[in-house]
């Protein structure tokens, strides 16, 4: 007898299965709805006392974490003790309840919100009147928003940056990340080479953009550059330049963004790609060098076509994260001297602009944008046929 | 054989060559801010970075007093065996045998200068920047005249506290609930069980912009703006999809063997999740930890939303990026306050790099 195969529940009055039905609902809400109330108030009291930063730090990180822990406690305790039956019914919702609760609360009903949202004009559906009500309401405009989204000039500019960002940035950091994995399989040194390659990874975007804006900074002719890129072009004879801000080549002052992320995301495309490397039956590498095949011919004849998977895996990892790029252009320049992208657009709508409608019906061409990759992923796990 | 071998030689010295430069290249930008935190406010402002080398510059070895020579700046002047007007003395005029004759400051106030072009380094390290960056009162900074200009910190202590606040909370819950729900994956049956996964998987992907307009509206309602509660949730919500389908992965891979025999004697589920899932599977709670401790320590995105109206509560991020908005040019700041914010992660990163590149291999989507 297999234990873990919980007997299926056969034929039950219909009454039963409703109180079933809403006892899991319940239970699967319970736990995060209390750990919210009970967090909440903890909050107010914490917010109001008086006592030390780093003493009401240390409180905030125990009551929520600790806090969190033992709800789950006290839920299986009290569902432990219901029969054999209910148990065998109620149990996993208290496993698996607060998961799915928090998931759809932050972000399956938001994309339906969001879309609902992006229908209306700049401040959203008004509340409390009913869904006809609002249909027939002036703030209703249907799908102009989406008409303004591809006709705005900052708008199309943001697409057009964005496509620079996918050709270049996870094209290049995908490239680099191949050749670092190759050179470095054969090195000497490859820990520590891998080791620094990969250190960026751990920076985030607002310090990436410090680190590169020293590279880039810009002294008039004649004071020393302290930038180290003007300070090399200037030894060339050539004339400084503020390079991200460099309106009189835009788009192409993009890729001085660009690559700082490659600088960032180059390192993680090498981790996967190495592993995979290694995954190549030395043997058939053998062969080939004995048949005559050269180092390239070796790279891309066996070695391409044995990791095409991860190869794919990365570069839609690194598609998907270059789509959302915001911080960097953000800090960097703001979204100005024709920088913009999708997602700092996205920002300045809803949030400088707070036009939540057109923002609304930016993320839901961020989350159109994303839909094929999603699909690709639900295929691969149909095919994995875990459950 | 000899040809062959050379060969196999050239090979490895051009393979590690060319990884070498690129590891060169990689790694010259951090670098530069490492080395340029330590540097003096006046030095960083006025000379590059990688002046630390040892390079030729002007170096004063004498000085002359303008009076004892008793020159009109208005005309020619011979000064040291050179001549030239005031003009070509204030950008330094070359003498023959290789020195140069500088005029400092202005005309009826200055003194005349006799440099030398020496190798030097310049190594004038020191904590200030640091001081500066981290405190939150007021820096008193000494101007090589010896006047005192009063500049007031950037509290970047309080911001790592902050930091520190949302990370652990936004990292630890997360991995808790992600674990119970992942165990009731793998090995609980219930009714929507598929459904629920599907969900899971469709989720990775979905861009975390969707999400923030509504929940800024519930947050809103719910008067929760600003408060760390408001963006730990945010960071368990956006980060649990990820979470669940890792540790989905490594806990359904466990032997099922050993589960069985617990449950014939007579464990509970919950007893088995916490006395024998939770052990087994710490090197993929460890790799995950890792990668949201990472993601959250290092987001501006969410923190400029959730708690951007209260610079009370002023991440590192945000701490950072205010500096670069509003004193963008003062590279004694930028630089010891990037260092500061990549403390933590550098160290996680050094320290459990083994759990880190495990938790990348074990999949990498995040929406």
């Amino acid at each position: 007898m297999n234990l873990l195969q919980e007997p299926e529940e056969k034929k039950q009055s219909l009454a039963v299965q409703a109180i079933a039905f809403v006892g899991r609902i319940a239970v699967a809400l319970a736990i995060p709805l209390i750990s919210f109330y009970v967090l909440y108030r903890g909050f107010l009291f914490l917010r109001d006392s008086e006592a030390p930063r780093g003493f009401v730090a240390l409180i905030a990180i125990l009551w929520g974490v600790g806090g969190v822990g033992i709800l789950y406690w006290v839920f299986n305790n009290l569902v432990e003790q219901l029969s054999d039956t209910w148990r065998t019914r109620l149990l996993p919702f208290v496993f698996v309840g607060p998961a799915v609760a928090i998931m759809s609360w932050y972000l399956a009903i938001p994309t339906l919100r969001t879309f609902w949202i992006s229908l209306f004009d700049r401040d959203g559906p008004e509340k409390g009147l009913s869904m006809l009500q609002l249909l027939s309401s002036e703030s209703f405009v249907g799908l102009s928003n989406y008409a303004a989204v591809f006709t705005e000039q900052l708008m199309l500019e943001a697409f057009r940056n964005n496509l620079m960002w996918i050709a270049f940035g996870s094209t290049l950091s995908v490239a680099f990340g191949l050749i670092i994995a190759v050179l470095a399989d054969r090195s000497k040194f490859e820990k520590a080479a891998k080791s620094l390659i990969f250190l960026p990874m751990a920076i985030s975007f607002v310090g990436a953009s410090v680190i590169w804006n020293f590279i880039y900074e810009y002294r008039p002719v004649g004071q020393p550059q302290i930038g180290l890129l003007n300070a090399i072009v200037t030894s060339f004879g050539k004339a400084p330049q503020a390079w991200a801000q460099w309106v009189a080549i835009s788009p192409w002052n993009n890729l001085f963004l660009i690559v700082i992320v490659i600088w960032l995301q180059a390192g993680f495309a090498m981790v996967l790609f190495s592993a995979a490397l290694k995954g190549i039956p030395e043997e058939l590498l053998e062969a080939g060098r004995i048949d005559g095949a050269t180092e390239i011919q070796i790279f891309f004849r066996i070695m391409i076509p044995y990791i095409q998977g991860t190869l794919i895996s990365v570069w839609t990892t690194v598609v998907i994260f270059t789509l959302k790029i915001f911080d960097v252009v953000w800090v960097m320049t703001g979204g100005q001297f024709g920088t913009h992208v999708i997602a700092t657009q996205f920002y300045r709508q809803s949030f400088t602009n707070r036009n939540s409608g057109f923002g609304s019906a930016i993320a839901i061409i961020l989350l159109i944008a994303v839909i094929p990759v999603m699909f690709y992923n639900l295929k691969q796990f149909r095919e994995q046929d875990a459950f | 054989m000899a040809s062959q071998k050379n060969k196999k030689t050239t090979n490895n010295l051009v393979v590690n060559g060319v990884l070498l430069l690129i590891v060169i290249i990689w790694t010259i930008p951090t670098l530069g801010i490492f080395v340029s935190s330590f540097r003096n406010r006046d030095d960083i402002a006025t000379t590059a970075w990688w002046k630390i080398l040892p390079h030729r510059a002007w170096q004063t070895v004498e000085e002359i007093n303008l009076k004892e020579l008793g020159l009109n700046p208005d005309e020619t002047m011979t000064i040291e065996g050179v001549s030239g007007t005031f003009d070509e003395f204030r950008k330094g005029v070359e003498t023959p045998d290789g020195k140069r004759v500088t005029w400092i400051g202005n005309k009826s106030l200055g003194r005349i200068e006799i440099q030398e072009e020496n190798w030097t380094v310049m190594w004038d390290f020191s904590l200030d920047n640091y001081r500066q960056v981290l405190g939150g009162q007021d820096f008193k900074f000494t101007r090589p005249d010896g006047t005192v200009e009063i500049v007031p910190g950037d509290n970047m202590v309080g911001a790592f506290l902050n930091s520190l606040t949302v990370a652990i909370p936004a990292t630890v819950i997360p991995i808790l609930i992600a674990a119970f729900a992942a165990y009731a994956f793998a090995w609980m049956k219930f009714p929507g069980r598929r459904s629920f996964f599907i969900m899971v998987v469709a989720l990775l992907v979905v861009p975390l912009q969707i999400a923030l307009v509504p929940i800024l509206r519930d947050y809103k309602a719910l008067e929760l703006n600003g408060t760390f509660l408001a963006i730990w949730l945010a960071h368990t919500g956006f980060g649990l999809p990820l979470a669940t389908y890792l540790l989905f992965n490594y806990i359904s891979s466990l032997p099922r063997d050993i589960l069985e025999s617990a449950f014939i004697d007579g464990a509970s589920h919950f007893t088995v999740f916490t006395r024998l899932i939770i052990p087994l599977s710490l090197p993929a709670l460890a790799s995950f930890a890792i990668f949201q401790f990472l993601w959250v320590w290092n987001d501006y995105l969410v923190a400029l939303i959730f708690l951007g109206g209260n610079p009370e509560f002023e991440l590192v991020t945000q701490r950072m990026a205010a500096i670069v908005g509003s004193r963008g040019s003062e590279w004694h700041l930028l630089t010891a306050g990037a260092f500061v914010s990549m403390l933590l992660p550098l160290a996680v990163f050094f320290g459990l790099q083994r759990y880190f590149v495990r938790g990348l291999l074990a999949g990498s989507v995040k929406g």
